[in-house]
């Protein structure tokens, strides 16, 4: 595969950064990456993807645009209320980047989709909502061997950590289960500052990129990033694979469950 | 033993907008009852009734998970950060 010049000059920011290239950019064409989520985590993550060139980009969303979405979903604007999100995503990335091969998937996420509409792509973002999604893309993108970017935003503050299967924690190795609904407040109920969104979800497309250029051994794994905007800090706390993980913990006894129990 | 903690966005309800508070205790379980008698109300976001930190959320002391130490039970040292950090749901 080769750049056209047209596209050279599209991508030379990236490509004049030794760590992306030529060779990266090329990789970025031929890779695919999956959004769950056109929503304040998956807009800026896919519109980063779509700018910086990726080959495919799926989006999963199964909501329409309403106004009080406008202030942080920024793949939609105020003609497309009403409208299905998967759509307005797709013409807003068309008209950013055409060349960009946009897949979209009009339901919600399920146990029984799930790993029908992941297995395709070479990476997972997921911008769900909640937490029954977010662990459902978790336990799936572990069964399937998939890299994913998983993230979490309320109000002033956002999380976010890579998972790379089989070696790296996953999110069930951080949170064994998620809380009873209700237990815990979502952005519908506490709220969240949209440009924090922007941040926490550009983390997760640049992520996806670090990955497809070969930036690998650089990822967000086995640590979670924790964005607290009030104060301004940016802290990372460890995530060691849990042995006796739900999810990614080796059989009861293999080699790996016997060295947790010395 | 005198340790800072640091406050997530969500139990900062409890201590006034804090993000950090000090407490006291020789062990994770007597900080938190520590920070309980000072902070009304905060405990049982960290701890289930049966005296075990919540599945979603996780505790640190100067950067390591205590689920991975001696869990509620890991000794504590005076200067020691401890860090709560909960899960978090939204995104969309």
């Amino acid at each position: 595969m080769r750049l056209s010049p047209e596209q050279v000059e599209r991508y030379s920011r990236q490509i004049m950064i030794p760590d992306v290239g030529g060779g990266g950019q090329i990789r970025l064409r031929q890779a695919s990456v999956l959004v769950v989520g056109a929503g304040g985590l998956g807009s800026p993550a896919a519109f980063y993807l779509a700018a910086a060139g990726i080959g495919r980009l799926g989006i999963v969303d199964g909501d329409t645009v309403d106004l009080s979405n406008l202030q942080r979903q920024i793949l939609h604007t105020t003609a497309d209320r009403g409208h299905r999100k998967v759509e307005s995503a797709r013409s807003r990335l068309a008209e950013l980047n055409a060349e960009v091969d946009v897949a979209v998937h009009d339901v919600r996420l399920t146990d029984e989709n799930a790993a029908e509409l992941m297995e395709p792509y070479d990476f997972i973002i997921d911008g769900s909502d909640n937490f029954d999604t977010k662990f459902l893309v978790n336990d799936v993108a572990v069964s399937l061997g998939k890299p994913f970017s998983h993230a979490g935003i309320v109000r002033l503050q956002g999380q976010t950590m890579t998972v790379v299967p089989p070696e790296s924690a996953c999110y069930r190795c951080l949170f064994e289960e998620p809380p009873a609904p209700g237990e815990v407040l979502g952005c519908q109920q506490a709220g969240i500052l949209g440009a924090v969104a922007g941040t926490i979800g550009s983390i997760q497309a640049t992520e996806a990129i670090k990955y497809i250029v070969g930036l690998e051994e650089h990822l967000l794994v086995n640590r979670l990033l924790t964005y607290d905007a009030k104060t301004m800090e940016i802290r990372n706390v460890p995530v060691p694979p849990n042995p006796r993980c739900k999810a990614c913990g080796a059989p009861a006894g293999s080699p790996a469950s016997q060295r947790s129990h010395a | 033993m005198s340790v800072r903690v640091r406050v997530p966005t969500p139990l900062r309800k409890f201590t006034q907008g804090s993000d950090e508070v000090d407490a006291n205790g020789a062990t994770v379980s007597a900080m938190l009852d520590d920070l309980e008698q000072n902070h009304p109300g905060i405990k049982e976001r960290i701890m289930d009734e049966n005296g075990k930190v919540r599945r979603f959320v996780n505790v640190y002391v100067n950067g390591d998970d205590i689920r991975f130490l001696k869990n509620v039970d890991t000794a504590l040292k005076d200067g020691d950060s401890i860090s709560i950090v909960p899960a978090i749901a939204g995104g969309m």
